[in-house]
């Protein structure tokens, strides 16, 4: 299908690296549909707070293996959702629109490797991955949004020079 | 009931409740979990510069945008109606640890002693929030998704390149927080 995104010909795959802007569903909605997904967020970052996920002490407990709390949820949220996928593909559950769910492969690269090690170098510094700092944000940290505003350079940084990165 | 939401909640009732944002997005729509993406669009939406990356329709990425404020709404949420009073109840290797540093107030979700306006000023503050936060977007970017996009919703569709980059995220992880990181606290 035609794609209405511009792709970077020279670039290496400037879409596929995210395979968010691979799945596009080709129904136009009126902007308010979103809000859907902004109550799946909601409970998703009451979830965040309230199991302490977003908390600096937590990561720091998890990388010096002195608690199992966070492979606990880490470990359950993977094996539900694998199940999860499964059952959508064993039984080829439609979304609510009636489209079919799609899964786009992801292709390896070095990237994974040197950009996984420099994410969890700053993981361990910061205590907090993405989906953590926009939760942190909102308990009142008002600091992280500097953070968040420093990751936000790291990827324009990223997107500029990313033809002279090994991948 | 309300007394015991306020509580801690466990890891078997918090990892399954992560874990069924993958379904409910796929169901709702077709969409695929992943956080970091968003920094991405923000570059996209905000500015875009000459940067073939960020040439792309952000607009139809909206939809991560609002999952996103809805993260920082549950954060509003949890803190203003749901927030636990005590302080947080870490391992005491950590305790002890955290106090040759000088940090031993327990309080916040975010050390106070570490993330405040104030230390933004000193090296170790400037270090570890506007280096570690600028290695979150760039990692993320570079390995093509972080702990939502690939650790979560990679592994759960058994995608062998999310698992290398989530082994890769621990031992990075494990690099800073065991080696690195105390050098940075004792600053």
């Amino acid at each position: 299908m035609q794609s209405p995104f511009i792709d970077n010909p020279a670039g290496f795959e400037a879409r596929s690296q995210d395979t968010i802007c691979i799945n596009e569903s080709h129904l136009q909605h009126k902007w308010y549909h979103n809000f859907k997904y902004l109550m799946v967020g909601v409970l998703f970052g009451i979830g965040f707070v309230k199991a302490e996920v977003i908390s600096w002490f937590r990561i720091q407990e998890m990388f010096r293996l002195q608690s199992f709390h966070m492979y606990g949820i880490i470990g359950s949220a993977v094996a539900t959702g694998i199940i999860s996928v499964w059952l959508i593909r064993r039984f080829r559950i439609n979304t609510i629109y009636g489209e079919p769910i799609t899964f786009a492969p992801k292709k390896f690269n070095k990237g994974q490797v040197y950009g996984g090690l420099l994410f969890g170098l700053g993981w361990a510094l910061t205590g907090a991955c993405p989906g953590p700092l926009f939760a942190q944000v909102g308990t009142g940290a008002s600091v992280v949004a500097v953070v968040l505003a420093s990751a936000v350079a790291g990827t324009w940084v990223y997107g500029r020079f990313r033809d002279w990165l090994p991948h | 009931m309300l007394e015991l939401i306020k509580q801690p909640w466990p890891w078997y009732v918090a990892g399954p409740l992560i874990g069924l944002t993958v379904p409910a997005l796929l169901i709702l729509g077709n969409k695929q979990f992943g956080i970091s993406a968003n920094l991405r669009h923000i570059c996209a939406s905000c500015f875009p510069g000459n940067v073939p990356f960020f040439q792309y329709d952000y607009k139809r990425e909206i939809w991560n945008l609002f999952f996103v404020a809805g993260i920082v709404l549950g954060g509003v949420l949890a803190a203003s109606f749901l927030a636990n009073p005590a302080a947080i109840q870490v391992d005491p290797r950590l305790v002890e640890e955290l106090a040759t540093y000088g940090i031993n107030d327990f309080s916040g979700l975010v050390p106070v002693q570490l993330y405040s306006w104030d230390s933004l000023l000193t090296a170790r503050g400037l270090i570890m929030m506007v280096g570690g936060g600028f290695l979150v977007g760039f990692g993320s970017r570079y390995a093509g998704g972080c702990t939502s996009g690939h650790s979560i919703m990679g592994l759960s569709t058994l995608q062998w390149p999310s698992l290398v980059a989530t082994i890769c995220f621990m031992a990075g992880g494990f690099l800073m927080a065991n080696f690195i990181l105390p050098l940075i606290l004792n600053n």
